[in-house]
């Protein structure tokens, strides 16, 4: 009786990958697809005939690949920016920014939307998460003297990106609209209106008035959920595309 | 069976005949010594000069004509290199009857290095990726259970005339506003951080030690340190060592002024 079932199931599961719909979307050598082995050459094929080749080339080094010597930081930080580009997304379907609306949407948000309270839980601690992570990475890179030639550039593209990752952080901390979000921005914006010769322009561009009200939401908001995140992906496609021009990761010491 | 393209077929199957016919009509030509040159050129061979045929053919017939004509040969077109008047008949002159020289040999990789040097590499499927994968499931767990545990902030409706004492920045920011209680907020909040970004930008051109080696880095490695430290220290205090007023407390005694 088990067994018949299991001759059905891989008699299934057959067809469907003997199916034209499955080998057009599974390429040539990728493990879902039928009679896949393991061999050098499908390995090879698994990066080479997937979107993944954007990414990684086909080998690397054999100390590139030991975690004690990345730590995974690169890595885990581009992994927090997906999934707060997740969490977010969902986030903007309850949230509006608008000083009336703003801090009801997220009561509201957090008492009666199903799992509203834990996305928007794993948004905010995911992003202080990637703030340390951003900042342990350049430590890390830092300390192995990874930013020498030829990796110059990609370290100043790398503190851009700190930069960015701060900025996007900041700009999401006004949007609960609380006394907490209020008074942090208003103590972090006030040293900016300190910047010489423009300061109190700079300051005025950024609250959208000379005090912090629905204005400023609106600017923060779309700078945090558009703005910003369409420019730190562009610097993050350079910086992972320059780490494989300039020969992979640095190393070993 | 593989199935070969027709092309390659076709091409293999002329080659084939063009061999069996060389073969049948070489055996008679052997012998005569004129008949081959006229017979090679058309057979496919046209491409090397006539001249130079005459020539390597003029050193087979030395060799075979007897074992004692083997050594001058070679000898005579060496010096035939060396001295252009030398009378070594045809061998070593070109059609006009002028000497080449070699002038120099270029070894490969004496300009240019063409080969790769072997590098110690594995596949990235499965090593990297089985890797990446397991990080990346390890942080969203942990994320995912303790957001199911700790709840974030969400204080009272934002009140612009009701200001919180403390009123603090993000904890990133923190440093800087301990800043703030010892230097104009112009430096503290502006020229600082401004150098500090600065400077991390210039680091790669500023630090010109070819090596990434720690023993040799041990002043870069300090300098780094000491900044950091000094950041950590500040952004410490910032979080957890002011209350009311900024002022300076100890969070066991007078508790926490800190949110996430």
């Amino acid at each position: 009786m088990a067994t018949s079932m299991q001759d059905k199931m891989s008699e299934l599961t057959d067809k469907v990958q003997g199916s034209q719909a499955w080998s057009s979307i599974f390429r040539p050598g990728s493990i879902f697809r039928k009679g896949y082995t393991d061999s050098p050459r499908n390995r090879s094929y698994v990066i080479m005939n997937s979107v993944l080749y954007h990414l990684h080339p086909v080998k690397v080094k054999r100390h590139a690949v030991k975690v004690s010597y990345t730590l995974c930081l690169g890595g885990l930080s581009f992994f927090l920016f997906i999934l707060l580009t997740v969490t977010g997304i969902f986030l903007m379907f309850f949230y509006r920014p608008e000083a009336a609306q703003a801090w009801s949407d997220m009561y509201a948000l957090q008492t009666s939307v199903t799992f509203g309270l834990l996305v928007r839980n794993m948004h905010r601690w995911g992003a202080h998460l990637m703030v340390m992570s951003v900042f342990l990475h350049m430590a890390r890179v830092f300390y192995h003297g990874a930013y020498k030639p030829p990796r110059e550039f990609n370290w100043v593209i790398g503190v851009i990106l700190l930069t960015l990752t701060l900025l996007l952080s900041f700009t999401g901390y006004l949007l609960p609209w609380d006394q907490l979000a209020l008074w942090a921005v208003t103590v972090g914006t006030n040293m900016m209106g300190y910047t010489p010769v423009f300061g109190s322009e700079v300051r005025f561009v950024l609250l959208g008035g000379s005090e912090i009200g629905s204005d400023t939401l609106i600017r923060w908001y779309v700078l945090h959920v558009l703005m910003l995140p369409f420019v730190i992906v562009i610097f993050m496609a350079i910086h992972f595309w320059r780490v494989r021009k300039d020969g992979g990761i640095s190393g070993p010491l | 069976m593989t199935e070969i393209p027709e092309h390659l077929r076709k091409r293999a199957e002329e080659a084939r005949a063009k061999a069996e016919a060389k073969k049948a009509g070489g055996g008679d030509a052997a012998p005569a010594a004129e008949a081959p040159a006229a017979a090679a050129a058309p057979a496919g061979d046209s491409r090397i000069p006539a001249h130079l045929l005459e020539r390597s053919r003029a050193a087979k017939d030395r060799q075979s004509g007897g074992g004692v004509a083997t050594a001058p040969a070679p000898v005579a077109a060496a010096a035939g290199a060396a001295v252009p008047a030398a009378p070594a008949g045809p061998v070593g002159t070109g059609p006009g009857g002028h000497t080449q020289r070699l002038l120099t040999v270029v070894k490969s990789g004496s300009i240019q290095d063409v080969k790769a040097k072997p590098t110690d590499k594995v596949h990235t499927w499965p090593h990297l990726l089985a890797i990446e994968f397991v990080a990346a499931l390890a942080m969203l767990t942990f994320i995912f259970i303790f957001s199911i545990f700790v709840n974030a902030p969400l204080l009272e409706l934002a009140n612009l005339n009701q200001t919180p004492n403390p009123s603090k920045a993000p904890w990133y920011f923190l440093g800087l506003q301990e800043l703030l209680t010892m230097f104009h907020p112009m430096v503290a909040g502006v020229t600082i951080p401004g150098m500090g970004i600065f400077l991390l930008i210039l680091a790669p051109y500023i630090d010109k030690n070819p090596s990434n080696k720690p023993e040799d880095r041990k002043f870069a490695i300090s300098l780094m340190t000491v900044h950091l430290m000094f950041w950590a220290v500040l952004t410490i205090i910032g979080s957890f060592f002011r209350g009311p007023g900024f002022n300076f407390v100890f969070p066991w005694n007078d508790g926490l002024f800190f949110e996430l």
